[in-house]
């Protein structure tokens, strides 16, 4: 069986401009914050961005890497509007793709099921459906008649997750109390990344932890990145929690001024252990 | 003991959550937890809550459940759920915008984004909190819809907004064409302060009440067990 085993530059030399990507995570946690520094440090650009936007969607606007945005929302959590994404919108850098946070899992687990769409009780009434002239509904064919949005399967290039554990196959385990949807990028994605806390050997994986904790499978994943903090400044439970600190300063900070401390070879610039 | 206005509101959230049973009480921002947490602890004891992430925790703690985002929008669909959202702007029929203010597609100035305000609109009931009640909230139209308003339901078979609570009263959309209504004003605020802090002619009938008073035992439990702290008065002041 093979060594997925590389390096977050290796990964990022995989990527291409103009792809789309997904990225796992939610908000400011658990984000593969690694591999977007390598794609930072990169001149990959021009990127579609599917992602429950945080940070990284945050760091990817600031560097002007994305013409289109798939997201619910973008927030810090602890601070709750996200400070680069915002100035972005507001001079129209990027286009957007605004759906309901439930509408984007329903487009993830289509494209996992490899189905062109799943109907989706949410987006009917709201103004997710004017500004996304594209989505189309569709009707119940039994007797209740329901209109649904027919949600458009968010299919990938390729998908970045991060996640506690991992053996060098590409099965990948999370052990904190949410998995967010990175099992399904993985899924979704015609190649996924999967960064890790620590690579341990397979038999280890389940030694102290359950089954249940083994999201991601390795049928599903084309490489594996050992990275220590390799979230952080997000949260990464049960390893860290959020530096809240770094965020602030972040979020505080002009974006080339802590690019510069972030990616240019500063204290951060490399992933704490 | 005076009852602060922080104190009415908690009461006016809390009072969101009479008689759901068994569903799970989702507030957002602080008032509305500690409205959800006062309900739980009086009249409604069978609510459900989360820790704020991924676990269904007891009155004391202990966790009884796991409800990971993925699991939450299931349960959102199932409806076994009140959610109590936040609104940067709201209309006469409820339409609820934490989106953007501004032109969409250039917006003035961005904030969250739809969230989950369309799938929760159209799933489950929703109500509403709004610590600082004025035109810039109360709006004549909302420039992005996102929580679901009575006039874009369109007969949505689970679609309901029970309430809105703002720092001046409580309001219903109990009306033949599901305007807003005034339901009660809070103690101390009058009938013309609501008015001139809405943007839209609000229905206000004959005879307004006021928002109930706190029994002797839910303020010793906001007072001294849910928010000792009083990060309440942080949130609406006296």
């Amino acid at each position: 069986m093979s060594d997925k085993t590389m390096t977050a530059d290796e990964v990022v030399s995989r990527l291409r401009s103009g792809m789309t990507l997904g990225i796992g995570g939610w908000g400011s946690r658990r984000k593969p914050m690694a591999l977007v520094r390598a794609l930072l440090r990169s001149d990959v650009t021009d990127l579609t961005i599917v992602s429950y936007g945080g940070p990284d969607v945050g760091m990817l606007a600031a560097a002007g890497r994305i013409r289109k945005l798939v997201a619910a929302f973008v927030t810090l959590d602890s601070i709750p509007l996200e400070p680069h994404y915002r100035a972005a919108r507001e001079v129209g850098a990027f286009e957007l793709m605004e759906v309901d946070e439930a509408m984007f899992m329903w487009g993830l687990r289509a494209a996992a099921n490899r189905l062109p769409f799943l109907p989706v009780r949410a987006g009917i009434g709201s103004d997710v459906v004017r500004v996304n002239p594209g989505l189309r509904t569709v009707t119940s064919p039994y007797d209740d008649r329901e209109t649904f949005v027919a949600m458009p399967a968010l299919g990938m290039d390729a998908a970045l997750v991060h996640l506690n554990r991992a053996d060098r196959l590409g099965n990948g385990q999370c052990l904190g109390p949410d998995p967010y949807f990175d099992d399904l990028f993985c899924e979704a994605a015609d190649t996924a990344y999967v960064s890790c806390e620590r690579i341990v050997e397979t038999a280890e994986l389940t030694k102290d932890a359950p089954p249940q904790s083994l999201l991601v499978k390795r049928h599903t994943v084309t490489g594996v990145v050992e990275a220590p903090g390799g979230a952080h400044f997000t949260s990464c439970a049960p390893d860290y929690g959020r530096d809240e600190a770094l965020q602030r300063e972040y979020a505080t900070t002009p974006w080339p001024e802590f690019a510069a401390r972030y990616l240019g070879g500063g204290p951060h610039d490399r992933d704490p252990e | 003991m005076t009852v602060t206005r922080a104190e009415y509101c908690v009461i006016a959230c809390a009072e969101a959550w009479r008689g759901d049973g068994e569903v799970l009480a989702s507030p957002m921002g602080l008032i509305p937890s500690v409205g959800a947490r006062l309900a739980r602890r009086t009249f409604s004891p069978d609510l459900l809550m989360t820790d704020g992430e991924a676990l269904l925790v007891g009155v004391d703690g202990t966790v009884e459940g796991w409800l990971p985002y993925r699991r939450h929008l299931a349960l959102v669909t199932g409806g076994r759920r009140h959610v109590m959202m936040g609104a940067s702007q709201i209309d006469r029929y409820g339409n609820q915008n934490i989106s953007c203010i501004g032109d969409w597609a250039r917006p003035k100035r961005q904030l969250l984004g739809v969230r989950g305000a369309p799938v929760n609109t159209l799933n489950n009931p929703t109500s509403y909190w709004v610590p600082r009640h004025s035109r810039r909230v109360f709006v004549e139209t909302v420039d992005m819809v996102c929580g679901v308003g009575y006039d874009h339901a369109d007969g949505a078979p689970y679609h309901r907004i029970p309430r809105v609570v703002s720092d001046l009263g409580v309001f219903d959309f109990a009306t033949p064409d599901h305007s807003m209504r005034l339901a009660s004003v809070h103690p101390g605020v009058t009938l013309a302060q609501v008015r001139e802090a809405t943007g839209f002619d609000l229905v206000v009938p004959d005879e307004v009440p006021y928002t109930r008073e706190p029994t002797e035992r839910e303020l010793r439990l906001i007072r001294e067990v849910i928010d000792p702290q009083n990060a309440r008065s942080r949130e609406v002041g006296a």
